[in-house]
């Protein structure tokens, strides 16, 4: 449900990118979701729809998933964040707040709590494309 | 690519009259038993009042208020529950009671994103129990609500008010208002820390003493009210 808060701030981001690029209508708006703050798509989806303003009625909004890459800060590794390794409670957590994934997640080498998220975090307005 | 998380900030403070962070360069000063004694205040006065921990590392506001088993509400955003009359809002909610290792990019993530999604009603106060130091929180609660009044919390060390002129600096230079300097925690009886206050130009609101009794009120707000640090404190809330 807290996905309209963040779908409120997608719109009104596509809305002044719109304005400052002159386009009259809106007809794509690629957003990317990152698998570590697992935002409910549909949801998601949903909000967006309700949120848009008159010149994006043909806007067509393309989720794409983008996988959470970790990244230790002591040992180097690598690796990808698969929500099914943490309990219901921690996963809820990071999903309103990822970076309380230093409180659940360790690096599978080392047990470090310390990394660096690469890729894949929360949301993040990737293009829009319209009409002049 | 663009983080529209920040461009919704606003919005999300726009029913809020006044943000006041509670602030110092040294730590241990008393910061967050000010920030939670005065919000608790301001709501004996009437108003309303946000008390929000931005010290996401060490929180300490929620052990003041002695609050469990509250969450924030999940609606079209993160609804913050009403603790003794506050809206209160805190990284411990998602952390538990276990450390949350952060480094400056994800205190900023962390900031930025609880900004975006908490749904704060209509306010008179919103009260921010800052970090201690001149670094991050600072910086990114100055560039994400640019509306933000300082509170300087000192004690009577020249150690503690060597960060005062540092932190006051550097508001200044930010254009950011600084409500004045709060002595606490005094133990003897000069005028040193009130005269070099003023030297700076600075309001001196007013010097705390030493309370011995504060520690025992600790998860008790309503004994906590009753002390006599809590008495300057609501004399410090009739004057921001
Ligand atoms: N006026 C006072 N009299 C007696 N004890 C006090 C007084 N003010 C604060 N304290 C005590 O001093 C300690 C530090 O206070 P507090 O945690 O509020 O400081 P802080 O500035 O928030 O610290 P930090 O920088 O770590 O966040 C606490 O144990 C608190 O109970
Ligand atoms: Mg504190
Ligand atoms: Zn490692």
């Amino acid at each position: 449900m807290h996905e309209w808060a963040l779908a409120e701030a997608v719109v009104k981001t596509a809305v002044q990118i719109a304005e400052k690029e002159g386009l009259k209508q809106v007809t794509e708006v690629t957003v990317k979701i990152g698998e570590l703050q697992d935002v409910e798509r549909p949801i998601f989806r949903f909000a967006l729809s309700q949120l848009i303003p008159s010149n994006f009625k043909l806007v067509k909004f393309r989720l794409l998933r983008s996988k959470a890459k970790l990244k230790c800060r002591v040992c180097s590794n690598v690796w990808v964040f698969k929500k099914t390794k943490l309990n219901k409670d921690a996963v809820e957590a990071i999903h309103f707040v990822p970076e309380v994934a230093h409180t659940y997640i360790k690096c599978p080498k080392c047990g470090s709590p310390d990394f660096e998220i690469l890729e894949g975090r929360g949301i993040w307005l990737e293009s829009i494309k319209g009409a002049k | 690519m663009v983080d529209p998380r920040v461009n919704i900030i606003e919005q999300r403070l726009k029913r809020i009259t006044r943000v006041i962070a509670v602030s110092s360069g040294k730590g241990g000063v008393g910061k967050s038993m000010v920030a939670t004694t005065l919000a608790l205040s301001l709501v004996k006065r009437g108003f309303k009042v946000g008390l929000f921990d931005l010290d996401f590392t060490s929180p300490s506001t929620h052990l003041i208020l002695g609050i469990e088993g509250v969450q924030p509400k999940e609606e079209k955003g993160l609804v913050p529950p009403l603790v003794y009359g506050l809206e209160y809002m805190s990284l411990v909610y998602y952390s538990g009671n276990q450390a949350a290792p952060l480094r400056g990019t994800d205190t900023s993530n962390a900031l930025i994103e609880l900004l975006a999604v908490t749904l704060w009603s209509e306010l008179d106060y919103l009260v921010i129990d800052m970090p201690p130091g001149i670094g991050d929180a600072v910086l990114d609660l100055i560039r994400l609500v640019p509306r933000v009044e300082f509170l300087i919390v000192t004690t009577s060390s020249l150690l503690a008010f060597e960060t005062v002129k540092k932190l006051s600096g550097l508001l200044r230079d930010l254009n950011v208002p600084i409500l004045g300097v709060l002595e606490n925690m005094k133990m003897t009886d000069t005028a040193d820390i009130k005269r070099q206050t003023e030297l700076l130009d600075l309001k001196f609101i007013m010097e705390i003493p030493y309370d011995p009794e504060i520690e025992a009120a600790i998860g008790y707000p309503e004994k906590l009210l009753a002390t006599s640090f809590a008495q300057k404190v609501n004399a410090v809330a009739q004057t921001v």
